[in-house]
């Protein structure tokens, strides 16, 4: 019996997974791949797409740094396989600042109220917000309010407070909108 | 962790889905995928097809009549909890509904889903059972109503047989003038519950209880109706004395022993708390519906 792999002569590069044809609009435009029914979205748009702002923190659904839009919803990429969004549009972090690098309000909001360290997390939150924001609902800005928004997005440094302002700050320049 | 390898169908008809499932061993049905992909995530599960079932366009409808709710296989947890008319039928729903994960979960799981998955601390198999309400199976060979209370067998099991796809749940409207109340605890925001419990409470006009239901999840190894606790108020004036009485009957529900979490002892505790909080809700909602 072997006890040290060899190194193998040649790995493919690409999966031999059988795969199936989609096609979606990603942050305004329009892709066409060819993927294993086993790739989760999370990857797709990390490994596929290259947008690798979408962040994977569990892959079961509990961080929330997956979050993107689907259809106009936030959902979370890690528990939807890519092949389901076929004919979706989809929404990333990418989709925020403009093409010369000017930062969204709601990306302001967080840099101006300190809502944000490391920023793994950060763009799983502002896609939870951005969807609220544009939800139509009417929004309940109190502390408890917010934090109920934010419940399903974990941040392991910065702490909750200073995102909670930066999504009050944020809505309220949207509500003036 | 990456799912392991499947064949994918997204069904396009409910016959169509029907077929696949029947003739494919190892198959599952893929409807919101909130629980299913976790699981497959984490290679708890690993179907040999799945069939996707968000493609069809029956299963995406919710009606509501003067006697009940039909909830539509793939309506997600959150178009329920915000549909005016299934809060105006049964506010119950919207009150479980907003402690079932967190909005972007419930923006893709479905209710039918979770009904399936039957995890014994989840709430809508309680409200189900709570309610009185039941689901459709159908299979190749026909269709049958599964009543709740027959439906829910042990932790993540019940009566549906694998080649049987459930293609709606019926939720009861709420008894008129009936008092209700929902109340649960759990550790972090959007977890399922340690404790959960529900109850609709009906009284006649001089204020005696004619019919009091309770039931709850996180107890046991299924969703249960608090049968004494119902039998302590049945009868009686809902007073504080028979609330008291009622809560403390409720200590023999609690089946699940200490696990990870909390004691069995505590759990004991939480469910007679719980169960107080939800009388008392129930009382007043149903003096706000007099009134
Ligand atoms: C982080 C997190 C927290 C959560 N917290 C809670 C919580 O607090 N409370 C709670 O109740 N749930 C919670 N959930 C689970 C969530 O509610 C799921 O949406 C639900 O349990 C399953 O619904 P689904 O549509 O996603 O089903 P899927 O994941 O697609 O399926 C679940 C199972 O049911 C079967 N199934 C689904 N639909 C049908 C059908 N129509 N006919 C036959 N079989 C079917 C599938 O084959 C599978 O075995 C949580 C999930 C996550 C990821
Ligand atoms: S990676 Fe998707 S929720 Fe954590
Ligand atoms: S900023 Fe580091 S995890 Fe939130």
């Amino acid at each position: 019996m072997r006890h040290k792999p060899a190194i193998a002569p040649n790995i493919p590069s690409v999966s031999a997974d059988p795969t199936v044809e989609v096609t979606m609009t990603v942050n305004g435009q329009t892709v066409t791949r060819h993927v294993s029914p086993r790739m989760l979205l999370t990857d797709f748009i990390r490994h596929e797409l290259g947008l690798t702002g979408t962040h994977v923190g569990c892959e079961h659904g509990v961080c929330g740094a997956c979050t993107v839009l689907i259809d106009g919803r936030a959902a979370r990429a890690c528990l939807t396989f890519a092949v389901q969004a076929d004919g979706a549009e989809l929404r990333t972090i990418e989709s925020e600042a403009s093409e010369d690098g000017t930062l969204s309000e709601l990306q302001k909001a967080f840099a101006e109220c300190h809502g944000l360290q490391c920023g793994y997390c950060t763009p799983g939150f502002i896609m939870n917000i951005r969807a609220h924001l544009e939800s139509g609902e009417k929004l309940d800005l109190s502390d408890e309010g917010i934090r109920d928004m934010i419940s399903g997005n974990l941040c392991r440094c910065t702490g909750y407070k200073n995102i909670v302002a930066a999504v009050r700050k944020s809505a309220q320049h949207f509500n003036r909108k | 962790m990456k799912p392991p390898l499947f064949d994918y169908c997204s069904a396009q008809s409910v016959q169509d889905a029907l077929q696949k499932l029947h003739e494919t061993p190892g198959a599952l049905i893929l409807a919101g995928g909130q629980s299913l992909i976790p699981a497959m995530n984490f290679r708890l599960v690993s179907p040999s097809t799945l069939i996707d079932i968000n493609r069809i366009p029956e299963f995406r409808k919710v009606e509501v009549t003067s006697d009940g709710i039909v909830v539509g296989a793939t309506i997600r947890h959150r178009d329920l909890e915000l549909d005016a008319a299934v809060h105006a039928a049964n506010p119950l729903l919207r009150l479980a509904l907003a402690h079932v994960a967190h909005v972007p979960i419930r923006n893709r799981g479905t209710t039918v889903g979770s009904l399936c998955h039957a995890d014994a601390a989840a709430e809508m198999p309680m409200i189900l059972l709570l309610t009185g309400g039941s689901v459709m199976a159908q299979s190749v060979s026909g269709t049958r109503t599964i009543p709740a209370e027959e439906f829910y067998k042990f932790h993540m099991t019940t009566a549906k047989a694998s080649d049987e796809l459930i293609v709606s749940a019926r939720f009861p409207a709420l008894p008129r003038g009936a008092g209700y109340g929902f109340a649960e605890f759990a550790r972090r925001r959007g977890d399922y519950a340690l404790a959960a419990v529900g109850a609709i409470v009906s009284c006649d006009d001089s204020g005696i209880v004619t019919d009091a239901r309770l039931a709850a999840c996180g107890i046991g190894s299924k969703p249960v109706r608090l049968t004494a606790a119902e039998n302590a108020l049945n009868g009686r004036r809902a007073d504080k004395a028979a609330m008291a009485e009622a809560a403390l009957a409720t200590a023999d529900a609690v089946t699940a022993p200490d696990d990870t979490q909390v004691t069995q002892a505590y759990r004991r505790h939480l469910l007679a708390g719980l169960t107080r909080q939800v009388l008392a809700q129930a009382v007043s909602a149903r003096k706000e519906a007099i009134a």
